[in-house]
């Protein structure tokens, strides 16, 4: 199936060319960055985590947001989503690539990488971070491409894929629920300590990836011969609404907890993301900004009339996606760390070189989602090709 | 083809003598590195190595008169531990540092404390806690608990550099290494190792000095204020001081259960 990656239009090789190019000089600033330290990035002791781990724990939860479409169809035999399964299989690979590389630039030691294996540590959240990422990587490898396989030679999927299918779905909960693990179980970080962190990832995570997934339908769809489907896109739609919405009212009840227990160590760092604290709120028009897409969006997507507008519909997902992307991208780790323990603001904002870097990751991600979505279609393509033949000799 | 299928089977064969011939060779080698049950070579223990199941640190508030005598505390370990002076803020490395009582105990800080510790900083390190989180997070256990005597210590060359124990950390007490630190060391103490690039650090309640039945560095040069010992024992020093006088910890709250404790 490889070769139909080598087969494309111009625009195709435009795209992976442009992609290549921000990836390359990504490359040679991460060589600087292996070369100087992590003292090019903004982070500092006080604020020791930043853009590159933000974006693995917003690209986990894009990676878990497939499963929003591999549940419906192989649970609930819910045949529409037959068509777009794929699609969410192999956005969650692109988006553990990107997940694994961030994990790995943001290491001050990467070559020492592998003593995560050699001296396996049971009870830090890392360790199973790094079972739950890789295990459901393979697993979407595996699934994603074997029955698309099948699809293609017009013959049912083996079964054995079965059992790996159902326990891909549970899957798609783990890594979310153990990357909010990672941050949820620090004694010392009152923005974090919270029950309520995995299932707001997860919430942020079932609106963020299906409306990634549908931008990407609506792309296919244009510039391809496959349709994904109006009824796919809509019923996606529908889980996009419903898992926004848990998101914010999630956060809701974190403002309440804080705000009205008063406890400082719980409501500074949400003085600090809002309004600012001490004088210092980098963060504030971010934050505001965040809030205002996502409740945008509520309305855009409850309302039917909008959300049945499929150019309306694009605008919505692209303001959940953003909205979720400063939340967790920018707002949830830099939160946390500010104030820092000792009750000192010391902020953080990326630098050029990390932004350069962290581009460079997404479009690694974007090259890999391209040729998977590339091979995809044009299976999908043939497929119909051979109906329409089929159709027009019978 | 015929070519190179005998081409092969001439490598082959010759890696296998090799093989063979390299067994005795790599056993040596192993023996002499010391890879087998019982080592060559044992480290012996220095005669006047200072002994402890539980060390401790007290902080005597009272005896703190100025910044001068913390920054003497400070300039003895960053001395002793190769610690860099960075310009870059960012870049900082601290192991022992002075802080106001707020900042040292922000849960705690009322509108009202005393004039004296009003007015004077106080010296905060690694608690060397009895429940550590950092070394709970570490996934490649570069951070662990010595169980003889309760020292959080670091081990530089594992360490990958993750900083999830600097996340972990309630205290805020670990640094890393943002560049090379070896250009910004003043004179290089060739007693303790310098670190590089990408690992994480700390305190280590100076185990190097321990181990040759020396007192910590900042102890030695306190005044006084600092007083160090062994808590499992009832009639060390500061079994003594913290049976006659209230002292308090940093953020007992959160279970950790530090090794530090203020005298205020």
């Amino acid at each position: 199936m490889l070769e139909l990656a080598l087969k494309g239009t111009k625009k195709y090789w435009g795209l992976l060319v442009v992609l290549g190019g921000i990836a390359g000089v990504a490359f040679l600033t991460y060589l600087y960055q292996l070369q100087f330290g992590l003292g090019i990035t903004g982070l500092s002791r006080d604020v020791s985590w930043g853009f590159y781990i933000a974006q693995f724990t917003f690209l986990v939860g894009v990676a878990a947001g497939g499963v929003m479409v591999v549940l419906p169809y192989y649970l609930h035999d819910y045949k529409a989503f037959g068509r777009i399964t794929i699609m969410g299989e192999f956005l969650a690979v692109a988006s553990l690539v990107m997940c694994l590389l961030f994990i790995m630039v943001d290491l001050g030691q990467p070559m020492r990488m592998l003593n995560v294996l050699f001296y396996p540590t049971p009870n830090s959240m890392l360790f199973y971070d790094m079972i739950v990422l890789n295990g459901y990587l393979f697993l979407n490898i595996v699934v994603g491409w074997n029955v698309l396989e099948a699809e293609r030679n017009g013959t049912h999927y083996q079964p054995w894929l079965k059992p790996l299918i159902y326990l891909s779905i549970p899957w798609a909960i783990s890594i979310h629920t153990v990357t909010a693990y990672l941050y949820c179980g620090l004694p010392g970080r009152g923005f974090w300590l919270t029950a309520i962190l995995a299932p707001r990832f997860l919430a942020s995570a079932f609106a963020a990836g299906p409306a990634l997934l549908i931008l990407l339908c609506l792309i296919v769809r244009r510039f391809t011969q496959f349709d994904p489907g109006r009824e796919q896109i809509q019923s996606l739609a529908k889980i996009v609404t419903y898992a926004i919405i848990a998101n914010v009212f999630f956060f809701l009840c974190e403002v309440f907890v804080a705000g009205y227990s008063q406890i400082p160590e719980h409501t500074d760092h949400l003085k600090y993301l809002f309004f600012g604290l001490h004088g210092k709120g980098v963060l504030v028009p971010w934050m505001w900004t965040s809030m205002g897409l996502m409740l945008g969006s509520i309305i855009l997507l409850v309302v039917p009339a909008t959300r049945r507008h499929e150019g309306v519909l694009a605008v919505s997902c692209a303001m959940v996606f953003i909205g979720a992307w400063i939340d967790k991208g920018l707002g949830l780790i830099s939160g946390g760390f500010v104030p820092n323990p000792l009750h000192e603001v010391n902020e953080y904002m990326p630098t050029a070189p990390e932004v350069m870097i962290t581009l460079g990751v997404w479009a690694v991600g974007f090259i890999v989602l391209t040729i998977l979505y590339k091979i995809a279609v044009s299976v999908k393509e043939e497929n119909a090709g051979v109906l329409r033949t089929r159709v027009v000799k019978g | 083809m015929e070519r190179s299928r005998r081409e092969f089977l001439k490598i082959a064969g010759a890696s296998a003598a090799v093989g063979l011939g390299a067994r005795p060779m790599i056993e040596a080698v192993a023996a002499a590195t010391g890879h087998q049950a019982t080592p060559q070579a044992r480290v012996a223990r220095h005669p006047d190595a200072l002994k402890a199941t539980r060390w401790a640190m007290v902080v005597d508030t009272r005896k703190i008169e100025s910044a001068e005598q913390i920054e003497k505390m400070v300039e003895a370990c960053h001395k002793e531990h190769n610690v860099p002076m960075l310009e870059n803020e960012r870049h900082r490395i601290k192991w022992i540092w002075e802080t106001h009582f707020h900042n040292a105990f922000p849960s705690q800080a009322t509108d009202h404390v005393s004039e004296h510790l009003e007015h004077i900083g106080l010296p905060v390190m690694c608690n060397h806690c009895e429940n550590p989180p950092c070394v709970r997070a570490c996934p490649t256990k570069a951070t662990f608990k010595r169980a003889s005597d309760g020292i959080v210590m670091m081990d530089f060359h594992r360490c990958i550099g993750c900083r999830f124990c600097m996340a972990a950390c309630p205290y805020g007490s670990r640094s890393f290494n943002f560049r090379d630190p070896r250009p910004f060391i003043a004179e290089i103490n060739k007693a303790y190792p310098t670190r590089m690039k990408g690992v994480v650090e700390k305190c280590n309640f100076c185990v190097e000095r321990l181990a040759v039945g020396k007192l910590p560095a900042c102890v030695e040069v306190s005044d006084g204020i600092l007083t160090f010992g062994d808590l499992d024992d009832p009639e060390s020093e500061v079994s003594q001081l913290l049976k006659e006088n209230y002292a308090i910890r940093r953020k007992t709250n959160l279970g950790t259960g530090p090794s530090v404790y203020y005298i205020v």
